[in-house]
């Protein structure tokens, strides 16, 4: 299977703090890929380097090399706006914005220059139903999607999201703010998900990882200690670190 | 025991009183208004008074119509307003979302400082410069104008429409700005499609506030106004204000005379009452 990210030494710095330290990993296509580790272990950090959401916070420096589909992300040729287009981001607590649900789900499209009525109204009505929403809010539509409950947002915005459709999904803890029903809902849509796009997906839960996840990647003090296929990792891990995560004697 | 409870109390009345002394101001200035600025409007004729386009308080035969006044008040705060919200808005965004932290705080304090000046130095300012560059730019016979009140108030509301705004612009959730970010919308374009929306509330008490602080100004309109009771035909007037209609003839004024400006401010208060109305719905709905 052939890859969409391909990470060659990367290192991270926020100020003088090294928060990422050579990391090296290739994420395979159409698939879902775990980050799994303590807090502060760098795993969202890196998430977020992957569609350059890193480059909004200050003083941060980042060295080596980041592939997608074989373009360097840094390069300076490389328009930010599109990349963040191609990979879409789910963030930890649902944040639909303050207008209607058609909205919210337009908003991407419209910004990326899509006026047609017909044209948006195709968009939405896919992209809700890609993220299993559609039947509960297609009667209402231009009802403020602050009023829907929180898993419900968090679908709206991965619908948000699929709606500029993109080639992969990063999700940043998409469930830790959510009751155990919506997270359920959520693992078993990003499952359907991973026909179309690619899903790498930050979790605090072990178990979450082990549900849906194909491949896992165990983060540790800004390292990445390991990567492999998930049945794998947590059947017969290979570094003496990751077995003591994964068996609970820390984190 | 008891004598602690005895001092809560005691506290608790002077407390009270020291609060309803403001409430009490209040109550009666209203009231003191109503009651001398109702006689002489019934008196002139609230018509006449009211959409009477002359005013010659000290003519043989006075007359006493204040719509040149109305109209004036209107037409300066409008024309202020015209001019700065779009600068106040600008700035307040460029302040809260793409300025420095550095220049931020710089640009702040003009800002605040902006807003300490007294209103008699920037009608002295205005007098000094606006004024004769009025007469020379435009080759009109009189700087003092309409048009030199309007760039003065612009001037004046910009601190209260810079500083609410950016209350406003700074209190919108990072998350939507980077939800907006994460499906490639630019800055800019997150600023003014998501920012701006969230903060509609408080951009628009900002305004009103502006026009609160703009109707209300007395001393330096009546400085680079011509303070002459013109209807407002052109930006070129030299106009009077309501504020200023009052203030200008209050010294020598007696019988109908003073009492038709005791009317005059009557209405400016019921012009202001309506803005603060308006000004409290936005900033209940911002709180919601």
């Amino acid at each position: 299977m052939s890859n969409i990210i391909s990470v060659k030494d990367m290192c991270l710095w926020y100020g003088e703090h090294q928060a990422l330290k050579n990391i090296n990993i290739e994420i395979p296509k159409k698939s879902i890929t775990a980050f799994i580790g303590p807090s502060g272990c760098g795993k969202s950090t890196f998430l977020k380097t992957l569609n350059r959401m890193n480059d909004l916070i200050p003083n941060v420096k980042i060295t080596g090399d980041i592939r997608y589909e074989d373009t360097d992300i840094f390069s300076p040729k490389v328009d930010v706006n599109h990349l963040r287009k191609e990979i879409g981001m789910v963030f930890q607590k649902p944040n639909p914005f303050p207008m209607s649900i058609y909205d919210n789900v337009a908003y991407g499209p419209r910004t990326h220059g899509i006026t047609n009525k017909i044209q948006l109204d195709e968009i939405v009505e896919f992209a809700l139903r890609d993220a299993a929403i559609w039947n509960e809010v297609k009667d209402r539509l231009k009802k403020n999607a602050l009023g829907l409950s929180g898993g419900q947002q968090q679908r709206l915005c991965i619908a948000r999201a699929l709606a500029v459709q993109p080639k992969m999904l990063l999700m940043d803890e998409p469930t830790s703010a959510l009751d155990p029903i919506s997270t359920s809902r959520i693992e078993e849509l990003v499952m359907e998900l991973k026909e179309k796009y690619t899903i790498v997906m930050v979790t605090h839960n072990m178990q979450q990882a082990v549900r849906v996840s194909d491949y896992t990647a165990f983060f540790l003090l800004g390292e990445l200690v390991e990567f492999e296929k998930t049945d794998n990792i947590f059947s017969q891990p290979q570094d003496k670190r990751t077995e003591d995560y994964i068996t609970g004697r820390f984190g | 025991m008891k004598k602690n409870q005895i001092l809560e109390k005691v506290i608790h009345g002077i407390f009270l009183f020291l609060g309803l002394i403001t409430v009490d101001c209040v109550l009666m200035i209203t009231v003191y208004l109503v009651i001398s600025g109702i006689p002489a409007i019934f008196e002139i004729g609230p018509v006449d008074f009211l959409f009477g386009k002359e005013w010659a308080s000290t003519a043989a035969e006075p007359k006493y119509g204040i719509l040149p006044f109305i109209l004036t008040s209107i037409y300066g705060t409008a024309g202020a307003i015209v001019i700065g919200v779009p600068i106040g808005f600008m700035t307040a965004i460029y302040l809260s979302k793409l300025a420095s932290p550095k220049v931020k705080s710089a640009m702040q304090s003009a800002v605040s400082l902006l807003a300490g000046i007294p209103s008699v130095v920037y009608g002295l300012v205005g007098m000094l410069v606006l004024v004769p560059g009025i007469r020379k730019i435009f080759n009109v016979p009189d700087g003092a104008s309409l048009l030199a009140a309007v760039i003065v108030l612009a001037i004046m509301i910009l601190p209260s429409i810079i500083k609410m705004s950016i209350t406003a612009l700074d209190a919108v959730p990072k998350e939507y700005e980077d939800a907006s970010l994460a499906l490639g919308a630019t800055p800019i374009e997150t600023y003014f499609k998501v920012s701006v929306p969230a903060a509609k509330s408080g951009i628009a008490a900002a305004v009103v506030l502006g026009v609160g602080r703009a109707i209300g100004e007395a001393m330096a309109v009546m400085m680079v106004a011509g303070n002459v009771p013109n209807m407002p035909d052109s930006l070129f007037q030299s106009v009077r204000f309501l504020t200023t209609a009052v203030s200008s003839e209050m010294a020598y004024s007696s019988g109908l005379q003073q009492q038709a400006l005791f009317s005059i401010a009557l209405v400016l208060f019921l012009f202001i009452m309506l803005i603060n109305a308006i000004l409290n719905f936005f900033l209940k709905r911002e709180k919601e």
